[in-house]
């Protein structure tokens, strides 16, 4: 197995020793389905009830039963927009979200959209905030459900989502929060961000792919995504992914334990990665807010230079890091996050996201700040833009002045 | 310890860069193959791309890369791709010429933006699975033939100069294509009986003549007269940019004799025919030259000149020329075509090559 240093921690997390521990009995001997009556399938059914208390633990829900296991963060935050909008389509036909979104919500609302429901994209500062009065400025008497991210993938920053949860409540409107960047590094509380519905990964925290889960406020109007039989209280048909959802709950229970922990080392990383950065290249700059940020998480724009490129010489390298988020990439279009903070599309192409993680080593971050220089170097030796910076034909788009 | 060389391998999802990457790879470099989108494929539907631009070789690339266990990416030249290769290749017929948008491709796009690009990144070499090798004299880079003949690329390569040379590997220059086969069976690789691809990429169905009349608006192809040499009309072409020096079939005309065309006069929009003899030529002036050793060598010279890429070469006199150079051959040739490229050798290497002017 080749070596890599793995700096792109929002798209994927590597499996904690214990979450595989977890998940192997029921890869193997322990195959019973859940729902079974018999021994073999109460085993399941025990260990699919312990994950959902260790989760529940985590975002401070006291009735673990408000907790859907699901397969995945997209599929939870599907459910949760098409799920209340379906059931509330009488009440009314308006969602109110925000320009920086998942694709996830981004494409759920465009979906409703086709459909006939309105959506209001509720725009953000240069820093990638959304201010709550916004929020209620775009509530109307049609709206059903308010969603937004905690944090945001791209970018790292974190939104005020306790005063929108406010809001919300104030105007009788749901509130859904997409949740996949936050649970399980920083402390989540359902309460305190006073939310009905809340999205969550398992391998965005050292868990395995293809299991999540949906917290549903009791009370909520909410309509079933996938019908067939009565699992998951007759919230989610499909038979459980039980080694998943054992993977799942043993994440949750380490997370809480070692979250602070962590953050303290992979924060020094971060930082350490970051001033290097801002000190040894030219024409740099930080996306994201300086103040109110995942402290994995450093978006830099880097100019005349492609992204894209930057990537490849750094995977080169066996350094993995991500231009915008994962799931566009293989596409060039400029990132939607940085567009709507205002970052101009030539720098926006440009631009990487390092999200670092708990095995993250100050070895690794040197290395990086030894050959990131070097890369960003060569690429720009490709570029004329550069060339005509360098001979003071043209002033920096981020510094504002010439060479 | 010394870091393994790393070489990037442009891989179209054909037989011959999957072995390129296959030997590179048992060689002990440091592999990375690299596909390049040159078209938009998705929105194409319908229409039945080939070469490199299709989306099922892309797919066999990529599966190539990971049966050897490589890394594999996609580097979007489509633009790049649009502006120097099938512009190049309008406006040539557009001007009453034949284009070659292989060479065209191999100097502006593969041995230009993608050798930059790879070096950039940080590899030490490209490879491409040319059949051609690269020999190094004590003070310089060589351009060769390949050992098989009859796959021969070094033709649509002789753009390349000593910088190129200097950074690019051609792993199957000392192979037959039947041993290339071979072993692309001993690797396991899925494009192991592939066939062959000779069609232009992205001309559908090979129809070079469609995919102008698609292009290019009428207005700008208009009809206009058939002069024979010695001066009769025979009739009405459809369009300079559908015929090519040399052509015999597709005329519509019938004057006892085989006709072959023998000029595309666009000043006067005028289609020249004439018998067999009437389209020899017993010399050729060749522009934009360029030199594989980056200077001119001492004229007059002897060598070999290849005038379209399935012509075997003919022997002629080099003379400096205000164009470039003057080829005056041993003995006439057909078809000599402008547009296409003409190759010098010496030998079995390539010296360099232009574009041709005219015959005369």
């Amino acid at each position: 197995m080749k070596k890599y240093i793995y700096l792109d921690h929002n798209a994927t997390t590597k499996p904690r020793p214990e979450v595989v521990e977890a998940m192997l009995p029921h890869l193997r001997g322990h195959y019973g389905n859940a729902s079974s009556i018999y021994q073999l399938g109460q085993e399941e059914r025990k260990a699919i009830d312990i994950a959902r208390e260790q989760l529940a633990k985590l975002i401070g829900v006291k009735n673990p039963d408000e907790i859907v296991f699901t397969g995945g963060g997209s599929e939870s935050i599907n459910w949760a927009i098409k799920g209340v909008a379906f059931a509330n389509r009488d009440k009314g036909r308006h969602i109110v979200t925000t320009k920086i979104e998942h694709s996830a919500v981004m494409k759920s609302c465009q979906y409703l959209e086709s459909m006939g429901w309105h959506v209001t994209y509720v725009g953000v500062d240069v820093y990638g905030r959304v201010n709550p009065a916004h929020i209620r400025e775009a509530i109307t008497k049609e709206t059903v459900l308010v969603s937004i991210m905690h944090a945001n993938n791209e970018i790292g920053t974190i939104e005020q989502v306790e005063e929108i949860g406010k809001v919300c409540r104030e105007k009788g409107v749901y509130l859904h929060v997409d949740a996949l960047q936050t649970v399980g590094k920083i402390p989540v509380s359902v309460d305190a961000l006073d939310c009905n519905l809340l999205s969550i990964g398992a391998h965005k925290f050292y868990g395995p792919k293809g299991v999540g889960a949906l917290y549903i406020r009791p009370g909520t109007r909410i309509h079933p995504l996938t019908h067939g039989g009565s699992h998951e209280r007759n919230r989610r048909a499909g038979t459980e992914n039980v080694a998943g959802i054992a993977g799942l709950g043993t994440a949750a229970e380490i997370a809480l334990k070692e979250m602070k922990h962590d953050e303290k080392h992979v924060r020094h990383l971060r930082d350490k990665l970051e001033k290097g950065i801002l000190q040894h290249i030219e024409c740099v700059r930080l996306n994201g807010d300086p103040d109110h940020r995942m402290f994995n998480t450093s978006n830099i724009s880097i100019e005349a230079v492609e992204g894209e490129g930057l990537i490849i010489g750094l995977d080169m390298q066996g350094i993995c890091v991500s231009s915008g988020s994962a799931c566009s990439s293989g596409q060039t279009e400029p990132s939607h996050v940085l567009r709507a903070i205002g970052v101009p599309i030539e720098l926006a192409k440009g631009s990487i996201r390092f999200s670092l993680g708990r095995e993250n080593t100050e070895e690794e971050i040197d290395k990086v700040l030894d050959v990131l220089p070097k890369v960003v170097e060569r690429l720009r030796g490709l570029s004329p833009l550069w060339g005509d910076y360098k001979k003071g034909l043209r002033k920096s788009v981020i510094t504002g002045k010439a060479a | 310890m010394t870091q393994k060389k790393k070489v990037v391998v442009a891989m179209s999802g054909g037989v011959d860069s999957s072995v390129t990457a296959a030997l590179l790879k048992e060689q002990g470099y440091d592999v990375f193959g690299v596909t390049m989108k040159l078209s938009n494929w998705e929105s194409k539907e319908g229409r039945t791309f080939g070469g490199c631009c299709g989306s099922k070789d892309f797919y066999d690339a990529r599966s190539v890369a990971q049966t050897l266990g490589i890394p594999h990416y996609s580097f979007d030249y489509v633009d790049k791709f649009k502006g120097s290769v099938i512009g190049y290749f309008k406006d040539s017929y557009m001007k009453g010429e034949t284009p070659n948008p292989c060479i065209a491709c191999n100097q502006n796009v593969k041995f230009d933006f993608l050798l930059e690009q790879a070096v950039a990144l940080g590899a030490d070499y490209l490879a491409t699975g040319h059949y051609a090798r690269i020999g190094q004299a004590a003070d310089r880079y060589e351009l060769k033939k390949a050992v098989d003949l009859s796959k021969d690329q070094s033709y649509v390569l002789y753009g390349l100069g000593q910088k190129e040379l200097s950074r690019v590997l051609f792993p199957l220059g000392d192979l037959t294509k039947t041993e290339v086969r071979e072993l692309a069976r001993k690797y396991n690789l899925r494009t192991a009986d592939k066939p062959d691809s000779y069609e232009i990429c992205f001309v559908p169905n090979e129809d070079y003549r469609q995919f102008i009349s698609e292009e290019v608006p009428d207005a700008e192809r208009p009809s206009g007269p058939i002069r024979h040499v010695d001066g009769r009309i025979l009739g009405k072409h459809k369009g300079l940019p559908f015929y090519t020096i040399g052509q015999r079939e597709g005329l519509g005309l019938s004057v006892g004799h085989p006709l072959y065309v023998t000029a595309l006069e666009t000043s006067t929009n005028t289609l020249v025919v004439g018998g067999k003899t009437d389209v020899l030529s017993p010399a050729v002036v060749v522009r934009q030259v360029t030199w594989v050793s980056g200077q001119a060598p001492a004229f007059p010279l002897s060598a070999d000149v290849k005038i379209r890429s399935r012509h075997v070469g003919a022997p002629a006199r080099l003379n400096d020329d205000p164009l470039g150079v003057r080829a005056i051959f041993e003995s006439a040739q057909s078809a000599v075509t402008p547009g296409q490229f003409a190759v010098f050798y010496e030998g079995d290497s390539v010296i360099g090559g232009g574009i041709i002017d005219h015959g005369f």
